[in-house]
């Protein structure tokens, strides 16, 4: 069974969102996304200042078995992305929650993050 | 007797399982009015004897010409056991295996042709090839878009020196990809592309270049200042080169002070005959960096869990099959049998046969320019140094001229006049390393007549 830490929020595309409390959020892909795909190989980030629309496909996780795509799961501006995964795409699979995060976003408008699921329906939604 | 191996017996069980009265009832959805009825332009069927018969007729119509045509596909000396190799059950396929890792030969093949490409082309990493020098541009272009992600234009400057079928077919495949391909000329003195040309259509942003070198006309551009400037600009940088001509060329990985982003042609002058236009096959090299915007097949060496050399499909994990709508490209395969010729071909050469044929081709087009441009009305079009192709100006209209050539059994060049109408009358003209001192003055005093 995968870890949902409750203080986050979900997509049913399995990436988290940290509320950083400042108009900021931090995103990721969940324990459960990187268990499906498998050990990463390589991660396409999206270039820091580009404007993301909730829904983009805005950065590549490939692992050997797979290329899979990463929605923004809200709308904002790219502030920061994780360098580290540059070199070492296995951070994600060691450590999706914390040092795998992917990148960090300025919000454009904070109430879309009410629509995000929270973390007991995130573990509904992987049972099913 | 058409070979459908089903009985009717078993037609009928199908039919009845799935709830149709008859075959016909599964194309019902198509209207009638689309359906074709008779084909009454495709004429009787003809026996294995009588085709042959009726083959070696046609054949026998055909004169034996020299050939002085290259403009992209070039008759070149293919050592008789490159094709006796390649024909052998063995290599023979046309396709990557299924369950391709069960080959380890075939892997092992295009292995070594990925490692002969990197070495001509001097770039990272090469791919199994595609489908041909036009396509592979055409995929070089998309991948520049996909790699180049400081520039949002999706804007690509295209010299008028690229082949025009390759420009043609670029614009075919990328036409629905909104990007723009914009065309920059040559200089009508020269025959080249100046860097004055590039830098007076580059707006502020402008996703990659392509360079041919040596381009369509045979001469060589100014490959390393124009690689600088695109690079000090943030442009990817394309080429595309004959394989052949980096015997004796710089290498695009060695162009300007980085080399170029990709490289990319037509495999044809390394092992496959001209066979009246194919199958050829196209060659893609990169940069490490751009590695995972190459299409097609990757052939990758490793060990085992025993520690044993073997042989992989690398880097799948954005083809067709896994990405389905949102993969690098629809190709998902190479040119296998061609391939396994060339990399036999190259092999059998090694790189001082290539440097020597591709030496040979180069002395022998500077013979033939000498002698043909010496004849009254015909001149050589542009001040520039070649490699195995000149563009000659001729005082009489081309076709004409290449009629005339054509009756007295000489294939004389490529007629330029609707690719390049500001150039008048001209022909594109090459003699590989297939040509004698002999055929060159035969051409010679056949053009002196008709020119005369």
């Amino acid at each position: 069974m995968s870890d949902v830490p409750s203080e986050l929020r979900y997509t049913a595309s399995h990436e988290w969102i940290r509320d950083e409390g400042d108009g900021t959020v931090t995103i990721g892909i969940t324990d459960h996304a990187q268990e499906l795909l498998g050990d990463l190989v390589f991660v396409e980030l999206p270039e820091v200042g580009a404007d993301l629309t909730a829904g983009d496909a805005c950065c590549v996780v490939e692992s050997v078995k797979a290329a899979s795509d990463v929605y923004a799961p809200l709308t904002g501006e790219v502030l920061e992305v994780n360098e580290m995964l540059a070199e070492s795409p296995e951070i994600i699979n060691d450590s999706a929650f914390d040092d795998g995060w992917l990148f960090k976003m300025q919000l454009s408008a904070e109430v879309e993050l009410e629509e995000l699921m929270d973390a007991d329906e995130y573990e509904k939604e992987i049972e099913d | 007797m058409p070979f459908i191996p089903h009985t009717e017996q078993e037609i009928a069980e199908m039919l009845q399982a799935i709830g149709a009265d008859d075959i016909s009832a599964l194309f019902e959805e198509i209207p009638s009015h689309l359906l074709a009825n008779e084909l009454t332009g495709v004429p009787e069927g003809m026996t294995e004897m009588e085709i042959s018969r009726l083959m070696h007729a046609r054949a026998a119509q055909h004169p034996q010409s020299v050939c002085f045509l290259g403009a992209g596909a070039y008759e070149h000396h293919i050592p008789a056991a490159v094709w006796e190799i390649t024909t052998r059950g063995e290599y023979y396929s046309a396709y990557t295996p299924y369950q391709a890792e069960a080959s380890q030969g075939t892997l092992q093949l295009v292995y070594e042709f990925q490692s002969m490409m990197t070495a001509l082309t001097g770039m990272d990493v090469s791919n199994a090839s595609m489908y041909d020098g036009a396509t592979a541009l055409a995929e070089a272009v998309l991948m520049a878009v996909r790699g180049n992600r400081k520039s949002k234009s999706r804007k690509i400057l295209m010299p008028t020196t690229v082949h025009p079928t390759y420009r043609k077919t670029t614009r075919t495949i990328v036409q629905g990809q909104h990007i723009e391909l914009c065309e920059v000329d040559y200089d009508p003195a020269t025959g080249v592309t100046s860097l004055e040309a590039f830098k007076e259509k580059a707006g502020d942003d402008i996703t990659a270049i392509v360079i041919q070198q040596p381009n369509f006309f045979g001469n060589l551009e100014a490959v390393d200042e124009i690689t600088d400037w695109a690079h000090e600009n943030n442009i990817l940088v394309i080429a595309v080169a004959n394989p052949l001509s980096l015997a004796i060329l710089e290498a695009p990985g060695n162009w300007g002070s980085a080399g170029v982003d990709i490289a990319c042609g037509d495999g044809q002058p390394l092992g496959a005959p001209m066979s009246a236009g194919g199958p050829y096959y196209g060659y893609l090299c990169c940069t490490q960096t751009l590695v995972r915007q190459m299409p097609g097949r990757i052939v990758g060496r490793t060990l085992d869990q025993d520690d044993k050399e073997g042989f992989v499909l690398t880097l799948q994990a954005r083809e067709q099959h896994i990405r389905r709508s949102k993969a690098t490209s629809n190709i998902c395969t190479n040119q296998g049998l061609v391939v396994t010729a060339s990399t036999i071909h190259m092999s059998i050469l090694g790189a001082s046969g290539l440097e020597k044929a591709a030496a040979a081709c180069h002395a022998n087009t500077m013979a033939l320019v000498k002698q043909l441009s010496q004849i009254e009305g015909v001149d050589c079009a542009f001040e520039s140094n070649y490699f195995h192709e000149a563009v000659l100006k001729i005082n009489k209209p081309a076709v004409e001229v290449l009629v005339a050539l054509a009756e007295k059994n000489i294939l004389g060049g490529y007629d330029l006049s609707e690719a390049y109408p500001e150039l008048g009358s001209a022909i594109l003209v090459c003699a590989t390393e297939m040509r004698t001192d002999e055929e060159i003055s035969a051409y010679a005093n056949a053009l002196a007549e008709v020119c005369a």
